[in-house]
C-alpha cells in the first residue's frame, strides 16, 4: 500500500524541501512510494484539509524547521495528532538550527533589529508588526513571534530525526525507504546518518594535535591533506555526527556541525569546548588566554546549529 | 529564608578530594555548602558536567585538581585549565557570571587550604545570589503562547 505522508516547514529556510527535490530522478520513486497530503512549499493544500483527517491518518510527517511562532506550534501539534510517525527533518527541527541563535536575544531585541535598525531597513514611521489589526473592516491576525526558539521535540513528541543542514538528499530517500519497508529502528533514533563522529569518516590525515593559534577561514589557505584542527581551523568534526558524506570537508571547508551531536551528548557546543581545549598546546594561563583571544565568538561558533537544543537553551534574562 | 548557595564540587581523586578528606580528618571547619563529587582527574570534568550542574540548580561549581606539574596523569589538569578558561568566556554570553565557576589547585596535603577555598567561594556565590536557570527559562517562555485559541479556524472541508 502506498504511504501517506505530509511535509511541513516551521521556522526554516526551505533548504530541507530543496534537499527532498535534490533526490533528482529518485523523486519519481518517492512519488511511487508515497502520496503527499501536505507540502506547503510545493503544492496547494489547506490546513483545513489536514484538520479534517482522522488522527493517525498520515503514515509519516517530515517536519523541517524549528518552532518560533504560534503558527509553527499549532501546526506541529496538529500534524503530531495526524501522523503515525513524526520525523524531525534537518538541523532546525532537530536542534533549532541557525534561527535558534535568536535565543541570544529577546523577542523585543529581534523585532527592533529587524524592523527598525538593520542597515537595509527603511521604516521612517517605525511601523511594527501587530498580532491583530483591522483593515477595511476585516479583523486580521498574525501568529505570535516567540521569545524563545524551540526545537520540534521541545514542543511535540518526535519519533525519528533526520539530521543535517540540509540533510543529504540520499539520506532522506533512504529514510523514506525505511518507512515504506516498515524497517524503522526504535523510537527516538536518528535515521539517515552515522553513529560516529565525522572525524571517523573524514579522509584527511590526522596526527598529534597541538594548536597554537586559531585561524579563521579567510586568514589562511588550508592544505589539501591535513586535519583542519591541526592546521588551526575550528572544525566541529569531533563533536558532530557523521553521515553527511563529508560534503564540506571535501570542499576544503571545516565542519560547522550541522549534523548535530552524537548519541548521548546533550550539548554539542559545550562538547566542542571540551574537544578543542584538549588539543591546544599552551599550559600557562597567560598563553592560553592569548590563544583563546583568537577564537572569535566561541558560543555561536560551537552552537551554530544547536543553541536552542543546548542545555541552557538561551541567554538568561 | 536567607539564601544558602548550593555548590557542586568536582574534585580530583589524587589531590583535591584527598585534600578535602584531610580537611575532614583534621576537623577543619568550613562552609557546608559544597557537594563534593569525586572524579579521577580534573581532566575528566567535561564542561557539560559544569553546565548541567548549573542548569539543575547549582549556584556555583568548583573544580579541584592537582597543582601544575603534579597531575597523576601528566596532562589532565592542563586540559581542565584550558576548558575552564574557555568556559569562562562562554558563560557571560549565556548571561551567567563567570565567577560562578572556579578552578583551584589543591594538593592532598592542603586540607586547611581546601576549607579556605570553599569558604571564600561560598561567600562569592552568596554575593552573586541564586542562579535559578530553570525558573528563568520558564519565565522566558511565558508569553510564547498563541494569542488566539489553537483551533482558531473552525474545521472545514470534507472528511477524507
Amino acid at each position: 500500500m502506498k504511504l501517506k505522508i505530509g511535509i511541513y516547514w516551521g521556522a526554516a529556510c526551505g533548504g530541507c524541501d530543496v534537499a527532498i527535490l535534490d533526490t533528482h530522478e529518485k523523486l519519481l520513486e518517492i512519488a511511487d512510494m508515497a502520496d503527499i497530503y501536505l507540502w506547503p512549499i510545493a503544492m496547494d493544500f489547506k490546513y483545513s484539509d489536514v484538520r479534517a483527517m482522522k488522527d493517525g491518518y498520515l503514515d509519516a510527517v517530515l517536519f523541517s524547521g524549528g518552532v518560533r511562532n504560534s503558527e509553527n506550534e499549532e501546526i506541529a501539534k496538529l500534524l503530531r495528532r495526524k501522523a503515525k510517525a513524526m520525523i524531525a527533518l534537518g538541523a532546525c527541527a532537530q536542534l533549532g538550527g541557525v534561527p535558534g541563535l535568536a535565543n541570544m536575544y529577546t523577542r523585543e531585541e529581534v523585532l527592533r533589529r529587524v524592523y527598525l535598525e538593520s542597515e537595509s531597513t527603511t521604516n521612517e514611521k517605525g511601523i511594527m508588526p501587530l498580532e491583530s489589526s483591522k483593515e477595511d473592516g476585516f479583523d486580521l491576525e498574525l501568529p505570535r513571534l516567540y521569545n524563545t526558539v524551540k526545537t520540534l521535540n521541545q514542543v511535540v513528541d518526535v519519533d525519528y530525526t533526520i539530521p543535517g543542514c540540509p540533510p543529504a538528499s540520499l539520506q532522506i530517500y533512504s529514510a523514506l525507504g525505511l518507512i515504506a519497508d516498515d524497517m524503522l529502528p526504535k523510537k527516538g533514533s536518528v535515521i539517515g546518518a552515522g553513529d560516529r563522529a565525522l572525524c571517523d569518516e573524514c579522509a584527511r590525515k590526522k596526527g598529534e594535535k597541538t594548536i597554537t593559534r586559531i585561524y579563521r577561514t579567510h586568514e589562511k589557505l588550508p592544505d589539501a591533506e591535513t586535519c583542519f584542527l591541526e592546521q588551526g581551523f575550528i572544525c566541529l568534526g569531533p563533536a558532530t555526527r557523521s553521515g553527511c558524506g563529508s560534503r564540506c570537508i571535501k570542499s576544503w571547508t571545516p565542519c560547522r556541525g550541522c549534523y548535530g551531536p552524537l548519541d548521548d551528548v546533550s550539548d554539542q557546543g559545550i562538547k566542542m569546548v571540551s574537544a578543542l581545549a584538549s588539543v591546544m598546546e599552551p599550559k600557562e594561563e597567560k598563553d592560553i588566554n592569548a590563544l583563546l583571544d583568537t577564537v572569535v565568538d566561541p558560543l555561536r561558533t560551537f552552537h551554530r546549529f544547536s543553541l536552542a537544543s543546548s542545555i541552557l537553551r538561551r541567554k538568561k534574562a | 529564608m536567607a539564601f544558602e548557595p548550593r555548590i557542586v564540587g568536582f574534585l580530583c581523586n589524587w589531590c583535591t578530594y584527598t585534600g578535602a578528606d584531610l580537611a575532614g580528618t583534621a576537623r577543619v571547619k568550613y562552609s557546608p555548602n559544597i557537594r563534593s563529587i569525586r572524579v579521577m582527574c580534573s581532566g575528566r570534568v567535561d564542561p557539560m558536567f559544569v553546565i548541567k550542574a548549573l542548569y539543575e540548580g547549582a549556584d556555583g561549581v568548583l573544580i579541584g585538581g592537582c597543582h601544575p606539574g603534579d597531575c597523576h596523569y601528566q596532562e589532565g589538569n592542563y586540559k581542565a585549565l584550558r576548558r575552564y578558561l574557555m568556559l569562562k568566556r562562554i558563560l557571560p554570553e549565556y548571561g551567567i557570571d563567570a565567577g560562578r565557576v572556579r578552578l583551584e589547585w589543591v594538593s592532598a596535603s592542603e586540607g586547611e587550604r581546601f576549607g579556605h577555598v570553599v569558604d571564600e567561594f561560598t561567600e562569592e556565590i552568596r554575593k552573586l545570589g541564586p542562579l535559578k536557570i530553570k525558573e528563568s527559562l520558564v519565565e522566558s517562555m511565558k508569553t510564547d503562547v498563541a494569542h488566539h485559541g489553537e483551533e482558531h479556524q473552525a474545521p472545514t472541508g470534507e472528511a477524507r
